[in-house]
């Protein structure tokens, strides 16, 4: 569904993405993994349009999207989910959802309810503040924003970064229901491997921007030297 | 008693159109963070294009009307084409910008509209509305002025908070790239702000206007007021910003009635000076958010 052919991406003179190829599957959680400054994030901020690449091409069922703008993505279905950060603080957490559904034309009262449904933490404080909200209600509040979206494919960048093991296990338990049930797709860039790739279908390990491994989930979970040298677990 | 109520009914209606062009400053700078001091002279601008209209032998609200229709457009077209092409540079360098266009509108405005004193008309009355046999320190112009005020702040509040452009706008000023992402078209949020602002602070340089006399510096002392009010009430604070204009309008009123009308723009530095010192994120500061 989504296939990137000779990826590269550069700041300045660093390249921080390089020559990265592969496929996210439709209907399957595709995991990048790889250490901090493997060049996870500036690859998603290249798919979803916050950078340009410097060649290579990026194509969402066919079609290129590499040159497109990040305001066009909702409306392909694209949707990027920020690491938690990415909550707009200022506005509250209906505010939050609205602007979601706001990304693909318009709210639709049942896409609101049903994110309730997924998340009822939310719906306590639909009213509140989100910057109250905690690390991982914050991070509850941008994966519904971006399902407000009704998105095809999920860009997940870090979502358990900073969060209790408890609250990852549920986050991700969730993303992998949201595939299986609904035949949604997710690239999730992950640093913590192990969890991961508990509920990825396939994992793609990056080194310093280039691609150093690329296979089904459980197999790169049992690839010892490779967990070791790469993946820190 | 009198001379208290006069006192305070003219430092409402002074504060209105302070609290009106200080929340013209506070729009721009939620969204671009840059003090526009351009502001004043925009107004002074649209205010000669509807003296212009009246002096054509059109009604005063047909001239009231294209002035804030003109501020819309030239808002609009200051943010395209002096902002714009620094956004994402020093704030400071937009900010030198909006010193810069003061002084080409000042300019251009002697030459285009002269260098003189010109009356500007008031669709109502401007001496003291009479209530039996006294007579009220407010004009039926400053009721109407009171009322635009209101008028275009109920507006601006809907827009905001209820309307789904408003919540674009906002995650447009907030957040520029979550915005982005979420399909936000953040530049025309920001040049329509922009242009949202400029009506605001046109309509302060009608009221301000309205039935006194106009010349192309008419605008600058209220850019000063305008600005005290803003700091006042936090400069990130809408409310913040008709609460600020209303307390300086109110002092300013009782320093000139009471104490001498010499002393007015010393107070309002004084104002600006005492809030800095005892609370310097205004009045309406909320603690230092953690930014995360």
């Amino acid at each position: 569904m989504l296939s990137l052919r000779d990826l590269s991406t550069s700041y300045g003179p660093v390249h921080a993405v390089r020559d990265v190829s592969f496929t996210a599957q439709e209907g399957q959680i595709t995991a990048v993994l790889g250490a901090n400054g493997a060049g996870k994030t500036t690859l998603l901020r290249t798919i979803s349009g916050l950078l340009r690449s410097r060649h290579g091409t990026i194509e969402l069922d066919g079609r290129r999207i590499d040159r497109l703008s990040p305001e066009r993505m909702p409306a392909l279905g694209l949707a990027q989910v920020p690491e938690g950060r990415g909550v707009i603080t200022e506005l509250t957490v209906d505010e939050n959802l609205r602007l979601g559904g706001l990304a693909r034309g318009r709210v639709r009262p049942a896409d609101l309810q049903r994110v309730y449904e997924l998340f009822p933490a939310l719906a306590d404080r639909r009213a509140a503040v989100a910057h109250v909200l905690s690390g991982g209600e914050r991070q509850m509040l941008v994966i519904g924003r971006a399902l407000m979206s009704r998105p095809r494919m999920l860009l997940l960048d870090e979502p358990s970064l900073g969060l209790a093991p408890r609250i990852v296990t549920q986050i991700f338990g969730l993303v992998r229901s949201l595939v299986e049930d609904e035949g949604l797709s997710v690239l999730l860039v992950e640093q913590n491997a192990r969890s991961a790739l508990s509920i990825a279908h396939r994992g793609i390990v990056l080194n310093l921007g280039r691609v150093v491994a690329d296979a089904d989930a459980d197999v790169l979970a049992d690839d010892d030297q490779l967990r070791h040298a790469y993946l820190g677990f | 008693m009198q001379q208290l109520v006069n006192t305070a009914l003219s430092g409402l209606t002074l504060g209105m159109v302070y609290a009106a062009f200080a929340l013209a400053l506070v729009m721009i700078w939620r969204s671009t963070r840059v003090v526009n001091f351009a502001q004043a002279p925009m107004a002074m601008v649209t205010t000669f294009v509807a003296l212009a209209v009246i002096d054509a032998g059109h009604s005063y609200w047909l001239g009231f009307g294209l002035a804030l229709l003109s501020g819309l457009v030239l808002g609009a077209v200051v943010e395209r084409v002096v902002i714009r092409p620094v956004e994402g540079k020093p704030e400071i360098n937009a900010v030198i910008l909006t010193l810069g266009l003061f002084i080409v509108l000042h300019a251009l405005a002697s030459v285009v509209f002269g260098n003189r004193y010109r009356s500007f008309p008031a669709p109502f009355g401007v001496r003291g509305v009479e209530v039996g046999d006294t007579t009220l320190g407010i004009t039926g112009f400053g009721i109407f002025s009171i009322a635009a005020v209101l008028v275009v702040m109920a507006l601006l509040v809907l827009l905001f908070r209820v309307t789904d452009l408003g919540l674009r706008m906002r995650a447009a000023a907030y957040h520029q790239e979550v915005a982005r992402l979420l399909g936000v078209r953040v530049g025309r949020m920001l040049t329509l702000g922009w242009a949202l602002a400029s009506v605001v602070g046109s309509l302060a340089g009608l009221l301000i206007a309205g039935g006194s006399l106009v010349h192309p510096g008419f605008m600058d002392s209220i850019v000063v007021f305008g600005f005290v009010a803003a700091v006042l009430g936090g400069l990130d604070s809408p409310v913040g910003a008709v609460v600020g204009g209303l307390l300086l309008g109110l002092s300013l009123s009782f320093v000139s009635g009471y104490v001498g009308s010499q002393l007015v723009a010393l107070t309002a530095l004084a104002i600006l000076m005492l809030v800095l010192t005892l609370r310097p994120g205004g009045l309406f500061s909320q603690p230092a958010q953690r930014r995360v």
